[in-house]
């Protein structure tokens, strides 16, 4: 089983990721599947971050967690974000089969960033329905 | 589940080494990562014990040229093989587009390689696959100790208990020294690739 994104798909995604959180001051957000493949990635400056090992731990730790959601008996836990000094890192499912990342500054606050990444998971879920 | 771009005109596929415990998965993805590091971009990431045994995963992203006008990436994992990592296994088989099974050559391990194999078609069902779905090569590592005089399987007698229904390519390896490391990852990804090339035409 695969995914194929066409042009059209990949143009209105990006423009969400771009317009909603790019535009908000978040240094990089990442589209991938659970497998730890990259669908769209915007970042504040090209190469900043080793962006495909970022996706797959990303996948990993995501799973882990849900993982273990299941065996104390939660179906999912709301949320998942690593605060660190200068960045931190949230994890938003957009469907049972891909993630949004989020890496941010301390601009940002998360509750804010929470509400934005929730409307602009509607929007992409709305494209990969599509 | 492989990722199909048609804007930037890229394919990502997930391959996986699986396989028992100490068998060579994660010395194939070593071995590989020293072969091509000049062509690599990225530092292979290891997630291990401190008694550098594999723990959630290793991973590293290889860059193959174009095929049919594609990028192709392939993302190479491994998983833990000690027995007790069943559920990190799992979560890293997820979305998995070819399979590596690295079978150990010693005569000691005979019963856990057909565990081993076992365990990752458990796996398999539980994403509603089959090891007769999915690309699979069979590598039977550790070939190089025959030298040392160490009792190995013999190749047949790991076709026989491996292979006899899968009827998979198999090679006889080392990940230590290298014959047919590179050869294995070719065929995984020629045959993964493979699958999915009516969505490449």
């Amino acid at each position: 089983m695969h995914y194929v994104f066409d042009k059209e798909q990949l143009t209105a995604i990006e423009d969400i990721l771009e317009r909603d959180l790019m535009d908000l001051g978040v240094h990089s957000v990442f589209l991938i599947d659970m497998a730890g493949n990259i669908v769209a990635s915007k970042e504040t400056g090209p190469g900043e971050h080793d962006i495909y090992s970022l996706a797959a731990l990303a996948a990993g730790n995501f799973g882990a967690v849900s993982t273990m959601a299941k065996l104390i008996g939660e179906e999912e836990f709301s949320l998942l974000f690593h605060r660190g000094k200068k960045e931190s890192i949230h994890f938003s499912k957009v469907t049972s089969d891909f993630l949004l990342i989020t890496i941010f500054g301390k601009e940002l606050s998360l509750g804010f960033l929470r509400l934005k990444v929730a409307e602009a998971t509607e929007k992409i879920v709305a494209i990969l329905g599509s | 589940m492989a990722i199909i771009n048609l804007k930037k005109g890229e394919v990502q596929a997930k391959i996986v080494y699986y396989g028992p415990g100490r068998g060579g998965k994660t010395t194939n993805l070593e071995y590989i990562y020293r072969k091509f590091h000049e062509r690599i971009k990225t530092e292979m990431v290891t997630i291990k014990t401190h008694g550098d045994r594999t723990l959630f995963f290793d991973f590293l992203p290889i860059e193959i040229g174009k095929i049919k006008g594609f990028d192709i990436r392939i993302q190479l994992y491994t998983v833990p093989g000690q027995v007790k990592y069943d559920a990190t296994r799992k979560l890293v088989l997820r979305g998995v587009d070819g399979i590596v099974f690295v079978a150990d050559s010693l005569a000691v391990r005979r019963k856990e390689n057909v565990l081993s194999l076992k365990n990752l078609a458990d796996n398999l069902a539980s994403y509603n696959k089959s090891l007769f779905d999915v690309p699979v090569v069979l590598q039977y590592n550790k070939r190089d100790l025959q030298e040392e005089g160490i009792p190995l399987l013999s190749v047949d007698t790991m076709e026989r208990d491996l292979n006899t229904r899968l009827r998979a390519p198999s090679f006889g390896a080392s990940a230590l020294k290298g014959p047919n490391v590179v050869q294995t990852m070719k065929k995984i990804i020629v045959l993964t690739i493979d699958s999915l090339r009516r969505d490449l035409m």
